[in-house]
């Protein structure tokens, strides 16, 4: 387990929520951030604030090193081969979005198929959907083992010679589930697939390395892995990007501007038109300088053991449902439950009058949850500040929640 | 652990609309249907709506949510069977005051409907209680 000091670097965590201490386990929605972090983006606005990339003067020379500085940690977070590779983008979603729109529409046509599986984010199905509407490609679903994992079986039963793009996710923001990545690509390549991978709940927790992966692009959000909201990372093989076109086009992302064509500016500015975001990557650069001073490893034995604390005492609780895979070993932290008849919203709101922060809904997967035939469940997830005391408090609160209703349902 | 505010929420009056929801079904034939669902958290609703002459004939709806989306739909149902449109209309109005913790109409009695009072001391769970009243306003308004 973590030290309990990381706390301290998180001023969130230090307040009363409706009376009680917070207890924080909606990670999966969005982390928390460290004072670390804040500090960046407010000495950025304080001491460095200017436009990047054009400046002659010294506070726009500032902006740019530090902008292209983080650019360079993600570089190394991931473990691509160049910054050429790094694009920074809004989140998760619109680095999808871009793989569809550009590498997608310029790629896929009729009869072709795009494979994807049931455990996916909203994010990385309807860029598909669309992408096949609009060409006539077939999109193609994953089946899942009973206990919510992907079995290689069934991926290469998926994958034929007609799919041209595989999207599968990292980590299941529902089901916790860590899918085999390195295995699936290598699948993919062998029928002539590129391989996208939605990191977004995998950069939080995992040790990220695109080569060993190779996958062809890997999309992720800063803000859940302690840095900000509104900024994001689209990696892509060199060799791919410098063949795709740019789906914005102004300012930044130009090389020469004439009255009726213009070019672009070489990788990877040529996709990020646009004054960038200048500050959220700054305080991402800041969220990757944190998270490894602790040690990715570290985190994720961190939460392992979490996920096997609460799934121990939650499978205690008389009636209460786990959904995913019941080794913890195969799963984040990420915890997704049903408590009897009790519908999830009922369940967090009497979380959130102890202070306990849970999520409750479809999670923004509502094909699993169909797969799952339920319509909604209340998820807890855990990240680096979490203790078993928290786990212990979310406990006693479910088993005041079953009670209460136990006498009102 | 606490349970002291929730039964500001959880009043019995709810709890009994949702273990034994009333006009809960689809009318057949020629009634006004209206499906709308919450997006943020996948509650769900199908309202049918009997409306002949200005008047709310018959209401049934059937659908998937939490404690006090059922038992508001319920509720709405049994209040706006036998009103006039724009009496239904004026309830909503009320409710929906109600609802954001305004000043509201008091001449309406509201029976069973005052129970989701407390629900505007929850905002998270606001959408919760209007989710039928807005299929209503809908279906009537599309009449």
């Amino acid at each position: 387990m973590l030290s309990t000091d990381i706390r301290s670097h998180f001023p969130i965590l230090h307040q009363e929520i409706n009376g009680h201490p917070l207890v924080y386990l909606d990670s999966g929605a969005t982390s928390q951030k460290p004072t670390q972090v804040i500090e960046a983006i407010k000495n950025y606005y304080e001491l460095e604030n200017s436009n990047v990339h054009r400046g002659v003067h010294t506070l726009g020379n500032r902006a740019t090193d530090s902008y292209e500085g983080a650019r360079e940690k993600v570089r190394k977070f991931i473990n691509a081969t160049s910054t050429k590779e790094v694009i920074f983008t809004r989140g998760t979603t619109t680095s999808l979005n871009t793989v569809a729109r550009s590498y997608g529409l310029a790629n896929v046509k009729e009869g072709d198929e795009i494979v994807i599986t049931y455990m996916e984010h909203h994010s990385n199905i309807i860029p598909w959907q669309q992408l096949a509407k609009e060409t006539g490609a077939t999109l193609k679903y994953i089946d899942l083992e009973a206990d919510g994992t992907l079995s290689l079986e069934n991926v290469r039963a998926t994958i034929t010679d007609k799919t041209k793009i595989v999207s599968v996710v990292y980590v299941s923001n529902v089901l916790g589930t860590m899918n085999p990545i390195k295995e699936i690509t290598q699948i993919a390549h062998e029928h002539g697939a590129i391989m996208v991978v939605d990191g977004a709940q995998a950069s939080p927790h995992i040790k990220l390395d695109v080569q060993a992966l190779d996958c062809d692009f890997l999309a992720f959000s800063g803000h859940k892995m302690c840095g900000p909201t509104g900024i994001g990372v689209l990696y892509g093989k060199q060799a791919l990007l410098e063949k795709m076109e740019p789906i914005e086009f102004g300012g930044e992302m130009i090389d020469f501007v004439g009255l009726y064509e213009s070019t672009w500016k070489e990788l990877p500015w040529k996709f990020e038109g646009g004054t960038p975001i200048i500050a959220g990557a700054i305080g991402l650069g800041a969220a990757i300088d944190f998270l490894e001073e602790i040690g990715l490893d570290e985190i994720e034995k961190h939460e392992h053991e979490l996920a096997a604390y609460a799934m121990d005492k939650m499978s205690a609780i008389e009636g209460l449902t786990i959904y995913g895979p019941t080794d913890p070993s195969k799963r984040a932290g990420i915890i997704t439950f049903n408590l009897n008849d009790v519908h999830p919203h009922d369940l967090a709101t009497v979380l959130d009058m102890n202070g306990i922060a849970v999520r409750a809904g479809h999670h923004c997967a509502q094909p699993l949850m169909k797969w799952l035939q339920v319509s909604a469940t209340a998820r807890a997830s855990f990240y680096l500040y979490n203790t078993k005391e928290d786990i212990d408090s979310l406990i006693a609160g479910l088993r005041t929640a079953k009670e209460y209703f136990n006498d009102v349902y | 652990m606490s349970t002291k505010n929730l039964d500001q929420l959880y009043r019995s009056v709810i709890m009994d609309h949702y273990k034994n929801p009333r006009n809960k079904g689809s009318i057949e034939d020629g009634a006004l249907t209206i499906d709308m669902n919450n997006p943020t958290c996948g509650d769900r609703i199908h309202l049918t709506l009997q409306v002949e002459d200005g008047v709310i004939q018959n209401a049934k709806f059937d659908g998937e949510g939490c404690s006090i989306s059922m038992a508001s739909a319920s509720m709405m149902t049994q209040a706006v069977k036998g009103k006039k449109v724009e009496e239904a209309l004026q309830l909503s109005t009320v409710f929906s005051e109600m609802m954001l913790g305004k000043e509201h109409d008091d001449s309406i009695d509201l029976e069973d409907i005052e129970a989701l009072n407390g629900v505007s001391k929850f905002p998270a769970r606001i959408k919760c209680a209007t989710l039928a009243w807005k299929a209503m306003e809908k279906g009537v308004s599309e009449e």
